[in-house]
């Protein structure tokens, strides 16, 4: 490991640095200013700095770490998201009494644990990243240790967490018995016989299932729902998004190594994507809790992903890139409006609590309903992009089934889309709840993200361009 | 250029609409009415300024890169097709804003954005020659439709707006895999990404294919038109959605399935379209009895116009896949002038709404002596609806049949049974509606001038197209024989037939 090896480590090591900067920082004065400033400086720091290394790749990085244009892309979402989600808290946690700096620092453990997902092309680093990653997430989805639900959702997430390491470990095993290596790599390379093809098709199994717990696919799916309720709003954002983003990065990765290949481990994903697919839209529909509704359409929208990336043509990659940038934004933007609309006693995540919302405030009742109608992939938002590049990519592969039932489900998704819609401009109630101005922070992230949700959803050139340019390296 | 400052003037005034009516409840209607009012002179500015040479397929066109990666193009276009469609948008867009100057007393700012944001996207679908950006304003247009139903509409918007969302929203996911499927399936061919309508035209396909992405733009077509199995949206989505919201869907968003079919289908898709003749034809007849049939037993006034449309849809429907000049001249005819009479039955049925507050046949009666000039206004419009001669419809229906009845005797003669039975239901409205006896002891305010223009408007329109339908039919004879080359083709096939 060399110096320029190191200089193309440091949108990792700045994460790092500032974990251990705002570690300090609260040892010796508590201040959520503060902390809050010191991560997003760090974060934005490492974002720069994913820019700047760009020049820089592809680097092996030790047998663990690949830095190329795929996973300096991913990184940059990661940290984005991860910034948008510390802006977010800012606000939110405001309102809360308590020890409320913690939560940066575990944010920031997160974030490098998903820094390293997505540069990881050893078992090694990927079990390292997911335990960094799953480990910060039990303290922050339970990090109101006041409220049943939070501690309910926190012990749900380390219990099921563990145990799918515990299968990713076994699974891990189990390869490393079949292979010999641990490298994504060398699976691809090897020629095996009969007996190893045993031990190493369990092994991939058993790797998905961890994975699979990740992304919160149908039938690993149960505890999404109750987490994403229980957790502080932007926490779910975090799992939602940067989490998720960081485990479909790794996944493409994994695969594209070798295993994706084989008849049984695309029958494995057919079945996991359509059954998601239907799982999570059926699910939805009698839902009045719109974070649980938000829970029930990412397993979908992670079904949908899955027929892009099960399509495997050039255009997959890109499509599932496109498509995370997309639901990313449109997520954060969701658990950005639900942040801004809730108090000190309470996430604003039930349905009546958006009755009439467009009449008291038109112009956060209009971005969430281009949030809706993003999920639903209507024109003009960023969604339709990404489902007409998963579509294309689908189409291309000739993968007629898959998207016959991405498209009927997708419709069975909009009506529950629609209903929020109809409640956001319904006639508002009697009971008027207190209007809060929205701070410049989050007016900004919100504005920013609903920016980027219509700009990118009327005019994708560019953000093609930087796909199509970072892909080059996978 | 000018195509696109046509959207751009109903974009911003939409805008401008919203956000001025904090200041006046009035002032968001007059911008209405001024920007489209300006729409509709530049477009006749754009068909005087034509060029009449065969060798230039478009009044005007405006071809912009978008999205070069896919091949992508913000290419717009014009011909006489999609020059009448225009036209017919501009007027139904000024007779919407003014049929709503009184009933529309909420939210009115935003209602205006709506109306003037769906009216947009439909002159999107009627110009957009790019399949991707067609497909786009498609679905785009749906949106502030959704909004006019649900908002503003009746007791059953939240069903009937979601029911009309689903409905077009599946059919529309299948006609973005058929474009999807062509898209690749040319460029295997040709080695092109493109979207571009004027390239794929002459995509080589093999007949299964062909058949498999035309049936994906059908379905499409067919929800929007309504063809009768797929027209169940359609009385819900009519009878809740308020006056305008009742014009802008009767009048254009199912004259955009009848486009899409005279634009898409018969050009990119001809054998596969002439294989599917018989079910077509089959079923523009069984809508055409069905639809008549249906309306003769609705008490809902509102529900009755609606089902009127689906009979009257049925002649585009049946002019379309009879594959013959005349045919196709009565079913651009009919999709015009049904605009015109279904649009002011519908303005007729909200001003007696505002009134009586009841759209219910059984408790009307009697509202001749009361409101002489509404009620003979209806009259005039239920005549002009069951194809009185002299008005639009008849000339339309008229040459519909005539060249039906070459390709088929039989169903011709099922589709005239069709227009026997629009007498019982027109003249079962009337009378039950407004004659007899005065029971309610109704005293009512008869048309107010306001009202009095659009009506008069509309009637000097369906007596010009009924009496000198030429101009129309000259300005689509460009575009119909570039569809009657298609023709050719079946036409050959069929000699081949035994």
């Amino acid at each position: 490991m060399n110096a320029t090896d190191t200089l193309a480590l440091f949108p990792l090591l700045l994460v790092a640095g500032t974990a251990v900067v705002v570690m300090l920082g609260i040892a010796m004065k508590r201040s959520h200013e503060l902390t809050a400033g010191l991560t997003l400086t760090g974060l934005a720091a490492s974002f720069l700095s994913v820019c700047a290394v760009a020049p820089l790749v592809p680097r092996q990085v030790t047998s663990l770490l690949l830095i190329d244009g795929y996973a300096l892309f991913y990184l940059g979402l990661v940290i984005a998201s991860a910034a948008a989600v510390a802006a977010l808290s800012y606000r939110y946690f405001a309102k809360h009494d308590g020890q409320r700096e913690e939560l940066y620092l575990l944010l920031l453990l997160a974030t490098l644990g998903c820094g390293v997902l997505v540069t990881s092309v050893h078992f090694a680093s990927f079990l390292l990243g997911l335990e960094v990653l799953s480990i910060s997430l039990y303290g922050m989805v339970a990090y109101f240790t006041g409220r049943r639900q939070a501690l309910e959702a926190g012990i749900k997430y380390l219990i099921l967490a563990s145990a799918s390491a515990a299968f990713l470990l076994f699974g891990i095993a189990l390869i490393y018995a079949a292979t010999g290596t641990l490298e994504f790599s060398s699976m691809r390379d090897l020629s095996l016989g009969g007996s190893s093809l045993a031990l190493l098709m369990p092994g991939i199994a058993l790797s998905v299932t961890g994975i699979g717990f990740k992304l919160g696919v149908v039938p690993f799916h149960l505890w999404t729902p109750d987490v994403y309720q229980g957790a502080p709003a932007p926490v779910a954002a975090f799992v939602a998004t940067t989490s998720k983003t960081a485990v479909v990065a790794l996944l493409l990765r994994y695969l594209e190594a070798g295993p994706q290949q084989s008849p049984a481990v695309f029958f494995l994903f057919s079945v996991i994507a359509v059954a998601s697919m239907c799982a999570g839209n059926l699910l939805a529909l009698r839902q009045n809790n719109v974070k649980r509704v938000l829970a029930y359409s990412s397993i979908a929208h992670f079904g949908y992903i899955l027929v892009a990336f099960l399509a495997g043509t050039k255009l997959a990659a890109g499509a599932v890139a496109f498509y995370l940038v997309a639901y990313t934004v449109t997520i954060l933007t969701a658990f950005g409006i639900v942040t801004v609309l809730s108090t000190s006693e309470g996430d604003a995540d039930d349905l009546e609590d958006y009755r009439g919302l467009f009449w008291r405030r038109p112009v956060v009742a209009s971005v969430f309903t281009a949030v809706l109608l993003s999920l639903a992939g209507i024109p003009a938002t960023i969604g339709f992009v990404g489902k007409f590049y998963i579509l294309a990519s689908g189409a291309n592969a000739s993968a007629w089934p898959l998207i016959i039932v991405l498209v009927l489900t997708s419709v069975i998704g909009l009506f529950y889309y629609l209903r929020i819609v109809v409640t956001l401009f319904s006639a508002a109630p009697e009971r008027q709840s207190s209007m809060q101005r929205l701070e410049w922070g989050s007016t900004f992230v919100l504005g920013g993200l609903a920016v980027l949700l219509i700009w990118f959803g009327v005019y994708p050139a560019p953000l093609l361009n930087l796909i199509r340019s970072a892909m080059g390296g996978l | 250029m000018i195509l696109i400052v046509l959207i751009a003037i109903l974009l911003l005034g939409g805008i401008l609409a919203a956000i001025s009516a904090r200041w006046s409840t009035y002032l968001p209607r007059w911008i209405s009415l001024a920007a489209i009012a300006v729409d509709l002179v530049l477009a006749v500015r754009i068909w005087s300024g034509r060029s009449l040479s065969a060798s230039i397929a478009w009044y005007d066109e405006v071809d912009w890169n978008w999205v070069p990666n896919f091949g992508i193009h913000f290419h717009l276009a014009v011909d006489g097709l999609s020059f009448l469609m225009l036209i017919l948008t501009f007027f139904l867009g000024i007779i919407a804003v003014l049929c709503s100057w009184t009933e529309i007393r909420e939210k009115i700012g935003f209602f205006h954005f709506n109306l003037m944001w769906v009216l947009a996207g439909i002159v999107s679908v009627f110009l957009a020659v790019d399949l991707f950006l067609f497909y786009f304003a498609w679905e785009l247009m749906l949106i502030p439709m959704y909004f006019l139903i649900v908002i503003w509409g009746h007791e059953r918007r939240v069903y009937a707006a979601t029911k009309f969302f689903l409905f077009t929203q599946c059919s529309g996911l299948l006609m973005l895999i058929a474009i999807l499927a062509l898209y690749f399936i040319h460029h295997q061919s040709t080695g092109v990404y493109t979207f571009e309508y004027s390239e794929l035209l002459g995509t080589t396909l093999t007949s299964g294919a062909e058949l498999a992405i035309m049936l994906g733009f059908f379905v499409a077509f067919a929800v929007k038109l309504p063809v009768v199995p797929l027209h169940t949206w359609l009385p819900d989505a009519h009878t809740e959605a308020p006056t305008a919201g009742s014009v802008i869907l009767a009048g254009l968003l199912l004259k955009t399935g009848g486009y899409g079919l005279l634009r898409f289908v018969i050009p990119l898709f001809p054998r596969a379209a002439h294989e599917l003749t018989p079910v077509a034809l089959a079923l523009a007849v069984i809508g055409i009895i069905y639809g008549a049939v249906t309306a003769f037993s609705q008490t809902d006034l509102k529900r009755l116009v609606a089902y009127t449309s689906v009979s009257h849809l049925g002649f585009v429907l049946l002019g379309i896949f009879s594959w013959n000049p005349l045919a196709l001249q009565g079913a651009i005819m009919t999709m015009i002038c049904h605009g015109l009479s279904t649009g002011a039955l519908f303005v007729l049925v909200g001003g007696l709404q505002e009134r009586i507050h009841t759209r219910d046949l059984d408790r009307m009666g009697g509202l001749w002596t009361v409101v002489p000039r509404l009620s003979a206004s209806a009259l005039f419009f239920s005549l002009a609806s069951l194809g009185l001669p002299g008005l639009g419809d008849f000339v339309g229906e008229f040459l519909v049949l005539l060249g039906s009845y070459k390709v088929s005797v039989a169903l011709t003669v099922f589709a005239t049974l069709g227009i026997l039975v629009s007498t019982f239901y027109a003249l079962r409205m009337v009378q039950r509606g407004f004659f007899g006896p005065n029971t309610n002891s109704w005293r009512l305010p008869d048309l107010t001038p306001r009202e009095g223009c659009i009506m008069t408007v509309m009637i000097l329109g369906l007596l010009w197209l009924g009496f000198y339908p030429q101009p129309v039919l000259n300005t689509f004879a460009p575009a119909m024989n570039n569809l009657q080359r298609e023709f050719q083709i079946p036409a050959a096939a069929l000699r081949r037939q035994p």
